[in-house]
């Protein structure tokens, strides 16, 4: 049986940040990775620009062999986890083989949601998360006349911006009243619509898809409403949630994701969890939330790493943060914080028509920011969740701030975090 | 042993904020008049309603290429890295997918979009020669280069044994170990009694503690001692450097006429001073070296005496009066300037006497606490209490580091406990001394300038 001090299932961001958490205090414990992905190291955000082209599947790897060898870390790709006993410290392989760990982080990810529709089965669909999925829907895209991308999140809406440029009639259909819902608010997501109406795609809002049957070209998709739509490439992007079937029997507690304290400890000893698969408590809500981000997963990657390697420097997890930026059609929008407006606090917007700028920022009842959203309006989201983190009081310079965020965020930098 | 790296300092009592490093950046990096592309975003910080602006009042957004770089661990394309070589955060353009997900990570602005190109851009350090410190016209902006010496000082043989019995945090012990792997093995080694020895450079239980041949002259004749092994090593044909390192006490006062005879003879040997204002080692009496004022355990602070009621001896610039082949002042709070001088002394004394006074300060003697050594050093040269210089017979006396705007002594005075019961008009002597000292070196300056 093969044993390691530290086994990491996973290769994504939160993984890749263990590891170097963990050597920067432990350069000699055995590191592990297993992962169910045939290939190097990768992000699944970078998905969307190797459909587009932007990138090639060739040019998008974290890591190469050299940092394997560097750090000292066996790495196992095409070696998926297939079950865990945490009391005898024993992780199962799905090739049925079983490594013996001294600590292990779970790192796996997440799967897209295939939502339970009636038909579904017998249609064929694509879905994106994996280097896999993106080179087959790049190959399909060529010879899309019909599109429908299931889900207006921000997987869906990049692909199906790639779609309408690659010259497909694209129609997005999402169940909620806006796109971009939970990362983008009514205004903006308006303004993203118009983009995607203006370049010729479809959409769908507020609408479900109730049957699906195989078409003469694809697959036919039936609305709540109703009507149907051809679709000769089905992207379904409802969503992503974790796949945790190796659990089973472990006794490591889970909700949505699997919990995890601020310090990415699971329910049971030596055993972590730290990204996409993690359910950590919410800055806001103070309450475990599922933050599948990638800023969040790193932070998280990096406090599981070195708790697990002993590290005095660390630091109790600050909360997860949303964070999200989204380039649509030549624009940025950038989103930092909660949308929702605390009790007692209020929500500040401006929309310039004419240059396409839209700011809203969200203060808390003590002047303190808590949210701010842009599209073509520029500031540094780094520093903005600095000040949303520390909770800055921004007291007398609220103002000027909502007027410059860029030069009075960095005016705050500079005279708190020198 | 890790890599330094140089890196661009800001210093923002210095910066009034004129912008012209932005000028500079916008202009070669984009060929644009347009500031705000400027890599190096210079920001009003404090008061920003008070007109006008004053110094102290600016900071700066600019990639600060961290060791851990939150920007790179947040990239899904992998278009980001840091160079091993440079230490510079590389972005690589044909990577990069303009996510912009690195501005999340940035907490300090050091990688933002530009505009006008829809890209993110960052500082890459102009290829190691920055184009917004030489525009700086203040001296707010300087490119510290002093990692080139780390790096390759790394690599050279510390030739002292590893294990120095040096007071904590011991200024000499630094220089001791600098200053021998700069000089090499092929060196002979005189250290008479003083702290050199004193913490183990002549050994313990018959094995030196350097890895040269070294030997312990008297305090009275070390230059002659020297001079003769020197000498043999020529006659028998053989390419050595003999070095001495000296205490001030050794070198000003009884070891003086051998040093002045050495020097006035023009014997090719190295000789370098560490002077720590007294003779510390056997248990901090004063020297000709000690400043006036200052406390040591012969001019006692009581009734009667209020410290060190003579001036110090300005030994280097006796020195100059001796023609030497080279003479210098240095400190360890200037370790490029250091080892400059360190190669200039050492090919100096192929051809005749070198002479390095390196100003040392004591932990223990001058009583501060032992993690500020080189903070002591560094306002001893900031007030001007020491100047650092050059000299050669050709090209007369040049200040290597020149401080226009001096801090005033009483800023260095109160660094230490030493010279904690000066009154003040003895603060207003030892100012008046800085400014006397100071025209005198001036002085030998100008007219090595009207030259």
């Amino acid at each position: 049986m093969h044993t390691t001090d530290y086994l990491i299932a996973g290769s994504s961001h939160a993984a890749l940040e263990a590891i170097n958490a963990i050597r920067m205090h432990d350069g000699e414990g055995a590191i592990t990775v297993v992962t169910r992905d045939p290939h190097r190291p990768y992000s699944p955000t970078v998905l969307p620009y190797v459909v587009s082209g932007r990138s090639t599947p060739e040019r998008v790897y974290l890591r190469d062999d050299d940092f394997f060898a560097h750090n000292k870390v066996d790495y196992r790709s095409g070696c998926a986890l297939a079950g865990i006993d945490p009391a005898a410290h024993q992780a199962r392989l799905a090739d049925g083989s079983t490594i013996a760990y001294r600590k292990l982080l779970l790192a796996t990810g997440a799967s897209p949601v295939v939502p339970p529709i009636p038909g579904i089965d017998r249609v064929d669909y694509h879905v994106l998360r994996t280097l896999d999925d993106a080179t087959r829907l790049r190959a399909a895209m060529a010879g899309s006349k019909n599109a429908v991308v299931l889900g207006a999140g921000l997987v869906g809406m990049h692909a199906a911006e790639n779609l309408v440029k690659a010259g497909a009639s694209v129609t997005i259909v999402e169940m909620s009243k806006q796109l971009t819902s939970g990362y983008f608010d009514e205004v903006a997501a308006g303004m993203i619509e118009q983009a995607f109406l203006g370049n010729g795609a479809k959409i769908r809002t507020g609408h479900r898809v109730v049957g699906l049957e195989p078409g003469p070209d694809g697959a036919t998709l039936q609305l709540d409403n109703g009507d149907t739509i051809p679709a000769d490439l089905l992207l379904v992007a409802v969503g992503v949630r974790p796949e945790l079937g190796y659990l089973d029997g472990s006794g490591i507690a889970t909700e949505r994701g699997i919990l995890v304290d601020d310090s990415m400890r699971t329910s049971v000893d030596d055993v972590w969890a730290a990204g996409d698969c993690a359910q950590a408590r919410g800055f806001f809500t103070g309450t475990p939330v599922m933050n599948a981000i990638l800023p969040d997963a790193t932070v998280q990657g990096r406090i599981a790493g070195m708790a697990m390697a002993g590290d005095p420097g660390l630091k109790p997890y600050p909360g997860g943060v949303p964070l999200n930026t989204y380039h649509f059609f030549g624009r940025h929008a950038i989103s930092v914080g909660s949308a929702a407006v605390p009790e007692g606090g209020r929500a500040q917007v401006r929309f310039d028509a004419a240059s396409g700028r839209y700011l809203r920022a969200v203060f808390d009842r003590d002047e303190r920011l808590t949210g701010i959203f842009g599209v073509n309006e520029f500031f540094d989201a780094g520093v903005m969740a600095q000040l949303i983190v520390r909770r800055t009081d921004l007291g007398p310079l609220r103002e000027r701030f909502f007027a410059q965020p860029l030069a009075t965020g960095r005016e705050l930098m500079s005279q708190l975090w020198r | 042993m890790g890599q330094a790296y140089s890196t661009i300092a800001f210093d923002p009592a210095k910066c009034d904020g004129c912008g012209k490093c932005m000028t500079a950046c916008a202009s070669v990096k984009f060929d644009s008049t347009d500031t705000t592309r400027s890599l190096i975003q210079i920001v009003r910080s404090g008061g920003a309603s008070i007109e006008p602006p004053r110094p102290g009042e600016f900071e700066l957004a600019l990639c600060r290429q961290c060791a851990d770089p939150k920007c790179v661990t947040v990239c899904p394309a992998g278009a980001l890295g840091k160079n091993g070589a440079t230490g510079v955060i590389d972005w690589d353009a044909s990577k990069c997918v303009d996510c912009l997900l690195c501005t999340i990570g940035c907490s300090y602005a050091g990688i933002a979009l530009d505009e006008h190109s829809g890209r993110v851009s960052k500082c890459d350090t102009c290829d190691g020669k920055p184009a917004c410190v030489p525009a700086c016209p203040t001296g707010a902006l300087r490119h510290i280069t002093t990692a080139r010496i780390y790096n390759e000082v790394g690599s050279w043989e510390d030739l002292f044994a590893p294990g120095l019995a040096g007071c904590q945090g011991c200024n000499t012990e630094l220089l001791m170990r600098h200053a021998l792997r700069r000089v090499g093995p092929d060196t002979v080694l005189a250290t008479p009694p003083g702290c050199v020895p004193g913490m183990g450079s002549v050994g313990f239980n018959g094995t030196t503690g350097t890895k040269v041949p070294v030997f312990h002259p008297l305090l009275t004749n070390t230059a002659a001692m020297l001079a003769g092994v020197k000498r043999q090593y020529e006659r028998v044909g053989r390419k050595v450097t003999a070095m001495a390192i000296a205490g001030d006490g050794g070198a000003s006062d009884v070891g003086f006429q051998s040093l002045s005879g050495a020097a006035e003879r023009g014997e090719r040997i190295l000789f370098m001073v560490v002077d720590n204002e007294g003779y510390m080692n056997t248990g901090m009496q004063r020297s000709s070296c000690t400043p006036y004022g200052a406390w040591t355990s012969t001019t006692p602070v009581g009734e009667h005496t209020r410290g060190k009621s003579q001036d110090a001896k300005n030994l280097p610039m006796i020195m100059i009066n001796h023609r030497c082949e080279y003479v210098a002042t240095a400190s360890t709070a200037y370790m490029e300037d250091l080892y400059d001088k360190l190669d200039k002394a050492l090919a100096a004394s192929e051809r005749g006497f070198a002479y390095l006074h390196v100003y040392s300060p004591c932990t223990t003697g001058w009583r501060f606490q032992s993690a500020l050594n080189i903070e002591v050093a560094r306002k001893a040269v900031e007030s001007n209490f020491v100047t650092l210089w050059e000299y050669t017979p050709e090209s007369g006396l040049h200040f290597t580091r020149p401080v226009n705007d001096p801090l005033p002594v009483a800023d260095y005075l109160k660094a230490m406990g030493r010279f904690r019961h000066l009154s003040p008009e003895q603060v207003e002597h030892i100012q008046n001394k800085v400014a006397e000292n100071l025209r005198f070196v001036r002085k030998i300056a100008e007219q090595a300038d009207e030259r």
